[in-house]
């Protein structure tokens, strides 16, 4: 399972998180995995919703099955709200949360 | 059953008098969920909008506040495109869709594909056609016989109107 996923979350037992600030630390917006939706139509949301290519989309929805979540997008918490929301009127199944 | 394909700038099906029916049938039920049988405690509305902090209930709501009622439009609105582009009366017919139309179909499609999966209790790994056979022996002309093919029917339509938008 290639790389993309994993980058802008610093993994949470690390001592250096402890340095930074809860404040400081962005949002993340996860998609969970459900047994209802399509895995062709979760690849083609993520394309729709973040223009991203189709390579980097399929693995997201792949995470998503394989793992039951993934992180589909970081950033401020208005932004993660929006993209929950965006996700939601798709039907995806979205939360937001401090990374 | 009929499936979707695409005729130049256009997504086209011809359906039966039965696909008609049902689809009208599971695009009003979805417009009722999301009109007068709004109930955050029923699970089908729970799953059409998620609380987006399930630790927060606080900002949930907040969320809820600004986001809710946009949202509850959009999922009307898109149940709605079925019913309009629907053949009249009680025949069937061909349905012919543009990008916008087709968009708004798969999104109402997967709306009435979740909320019978929460009703039907499907889960990760069900296997559609035992739960069908299971539910076949036990009553062939039980409510959930017709519900599992329903299902089944909408994904099978879902797949093949994506097929087409993103060939």
């Amino acid at each position: 399972m290639g790389g993309m996923a994993a980058p802008q979350v610093a993994p949470v037992e690390t001592p250096d998180t402890d340095q930074v600030p809860a404040s400081d630390r962005p949002w993340v917006t996860i998609v969970w995995d459900d047994p209802v939706n399509l895995m062709t139509y979760v690849t083609w949301v993520f394309q729709k919703l973040f223009g991203y290519s189709r390579e980097k989309a399929e693995q997201l929805m792949l995470d998503v099955h394989h793992k039951g979540k993934a992180v589909v997008s970081s950033g401020a918490r208005e932004r993660m709200e929006h993209d929950a929301s965006q996700l939601h009127a798709y039907g995806l199944w979205a939360t937001v949360e401090r990374s | 059953m009929s499936m979707f394909r695409r005729h130049g700038d256009r997504y086209v099906a011809t359906f039966a008098v039965d696909e008609v029916r049902v689809l009208r049938k599971v695009a009003s039920e979805v417009v009722g969920l999301l009109t007068d049988g709004f109930d955050h405690t029923d699970p089908v509305v729970g799953r059409l909008f998620p609380e987006v902090y399930p630790d927060d209930a606080a900002s949930t709501a907040e969320f809820r506040r600004y986001t809710e009622g946009d949202l509850k439009t959009a999922k009307i609105d898109q149940a709605g495109a079925i019913l309009a582009a629907l053949p009249d009366g009680e025949a069937g017919g061909e349905v012919r869709l543009d990008a916008e139309a087709a968009e708004a179909w798969l999104r109402a499609l997967n709306d009435a594909r979740l909320a019978m999966g929460v009703r039907l209790e499907i889960k990760d790994g069900t296997d559609l056609g035992e739960e069908l056979d299971d539910a076949v022996a036990e009553d062939p002309s039980s409510s959930r016989v017709f519900q599992l093919s329903v299902y089944a029917y909408l994904g099978y339509l879902q797949e093949s109107l994506l097929n087409a938008l993103i060939d």
